[in-house]
């Protein structure tokens, strides 16, 4: 019998690999999501370089948040933009009646957050920013978390801080906020006992069965996902984690979502802001 | 006098039985289709077996998301009065329904159309195009879907 | 169907006899597949917009045929070679029976 040559015998390791799971293995489908980020801005950030959930995503993905066109998100920023000259509520104002021209007003705004609100004496996220002016100003319902009004406000108002960088302060009163999302951001979590850290942290640039793991970055937010075919706000996306991890996952809104909120924009500190960003 | 087999030699026979499974995978159509693909062709056609070519259908190969799949579909064919595709049929042999779309073209426009598909799980795509002289042409992809990381 | 308002893109909107124009076509729908399940394990209803139709002057030069394998919010792009100036009328019908329309002015010399 000939003998079988080395290559051929190794060749066959490789494809029985690729055969078992052509995902895991293949390397050439891998998107390349080096060297697409930015310097770390605080000298404690866990990343080499911070990079934003898009080059974590296929070709085919990139290409359809590039164009604002093909990008679907764009269906609720022009949403968000009808809602903002509509008057609603009792006061019988719109948010243009204060704001005017949100591509001025607005530009930068939702960078910075989530904020401190100092009557509150706690921060808020912009989708608490808008129902306190729904409820105050407008004298108008709040809006309710997950509907299609305030997703699509959320989304128009972040579109006017898009390609500015991620700006969020993290220190005075917003230290213990800070701290507290830093700790829920290392705690194990449900049946399969996992943090955001053993993901995001720990494995990105890596699969996790056929997902290939990004760096959990929250500066495309709210995200058209492919799979959800609509806008996803964030609180929702991290409910989405916890429910994968078989944890029961803290409610949208709640204090601990506005902790990690706050600690997850501090990780994308310089970031652009692409909302609405595309996602899988 | 028969030896057993050595490692290596192993090895090599198990590089023949997996190369055969992968091109048999690749050979895409082989695969047998979960729904009426097959009348669903039949019918469009009229019973005409499709000549491969002319039309290109671009999908990814593996999917990000099966809830959304950007595909295309082109035919290279002149646009007359004379000559024309008339119609482009999409199915997925893997879907619950094998029908995705259809597109109807005229003289007044280009055989090129893109969309975004579903498709539930790893299968074939198949493009069927019909031109107004009745002939057919076809092309398949293989889409590989699948879920995420989670489950979820 | 409140407030459905396509987004449609030309790539120009005045072409020599022979030129083409490109179209991009985004509208918001579900596009209820019927092959979902509410919590209580009954079937959601197909609802989906089932077809699109590409009118200049009132005479069909593109159509479509959606299944509820199209995803949500479809999305069309399609080249056009118009042999007139005229209207382009942009129309999806639903499963119920109502319309989405939008229409474009385009100049063909």
């Amino acid at each position: 019998m000939p003998s079988v040559p080395y290559p051929l015998a190794f060749a066959a390791v490789a494809i029985l690999a690729l055969a078992v799971s052509p995902h895991a293995q293949d390397t050439s489908e891998r998107p390349a999501w080096q060297e697409h980020g930015i310097k770390p801005q605080s000298p404690d950030s866990p990343f080499g370089e911070v990079v934003s959930g898009l080059y974590f995503r296929s070709k085919e993905t990139q290409a359809m948040q590039a164009d604002d066109f093909n990008n679907p998100g764009f269906l609720a920023v022009e949403q968000g933009e009808d809602l903002w000259s509509k008057v609603d509520g009792a006061a019988g104002k719109s948010c243009a009646s204060c704001h005017n021209e949100a591509a001025t007003a607005m530009k930068g705004v939702a960078a910075a957050y989530p904020k401190w609100n100092g009557k509150l004496g706690k921060p808020v996220n912009l989708e608490q920013r808008i129902n306190i002016c729904r409820s105050g100003a407008l004298k108008a319902e709040p809006w309710a978390f997950g509907s299609p009004e305030l997703t699509a406000m959320t989304t128009y108002i972040r579109n006017q801080s898009r390609g500015m960088p991620v700006a969020v302060k993290v220190d005075g009163p917003m230290t213990p906020w800070f701290d507290r999302g830093k700790a829920l951001y290392y705690q194990r979590n449900g049946q399969l006992d996992l943090a955001c850290a053993s993901c995001h942290e720990k494995n990105h640039g890596k699969y996790l069965r056929a997902d290939f793991l990004s760096q959990g970055q929250s500066n495309g937010f709210p995200v058209y996902r492919l799979r959800d075919q609509r806008l996803v706000p964030l609180h929702e996306r991290m409910e989405g984690c916890m429910q994968d991890v078989r944890a029961t996952p803290y409610k949208p809104l709640s204090d601990e979502f506005l902790a990690l909120e706050t600690y997850v924009a501090w990780r994308g500190l310089g970031l652009p802001v692409e909302t609405p960003a595309v996602r899988n | 006098m028969i030896s057993p087999l050595n490692r290596r030699q192993a090895l090599a026979l198990g590089t023949g039985a997996v190369l055969a499974t992968t091109l048999s995978l690749r050979a895409a159509p082989a695969l047998a289709a979960k729904n009426s693909t097959d009348e669903a062709i039949k019918a469009f056609t009229g019973g005409k077996e499709p000549v491969k070519g002319k039309v290109k259908l671009e999908l990814p190969e593996i999917a990000e998301n099966g809830n959304t799949v950007p595909m295309t579909v082109g035919v290279d064919a002149p646009m007359t009065k004379e000559s024309f595709v008339e119609e482009v049929m999409i199915v997925a042999d893997g879907n619950p329904n094998p029908g995705v779309i259809r597109f109807h073209f005229t003289p007044s426009s280009v055989p090129e159309a893109n969309t975004r598909i579903r498709l539930a799980e790893t299968q074939n795509v198949i493009a069927v195009a019909r031109m107004n002289d009745g002939s057919v042409f076809s092309d398949v992809k293989q889409v590989k879907v699948t879920i995420g990381g989670c489950g979820g | 169907m409140a407030d459905v308002k396509p987004r449609i893109k030309l790539d120009k909107k005045d072409v020599a006899q022979g030129g083409v124009i490109e179209v991009k076509t985004l509208v918001s729908h579900t596009m209820e597949s019927g092959q979902r399940k509410d919590k209580d394990g009954k079937t959601i209803p197909r609802k989906i917009l089932n077809t699109f139709i590409c009118d200049l002057n009132g005479k069909t030069i593109f159509s479509a045929d959606l299944e509820s394998a199209v995803s949500a919010n479809p999305y069309f792009q399609f080249k056009l070679k118009p042999e007139e100036s005229g209207t382009l009328t942009f129309t999806w019908i639903d499963d119920d029976g109502s319309k989405i329309q939008a229409t474009e002015q385009i100049k063909v010399s």
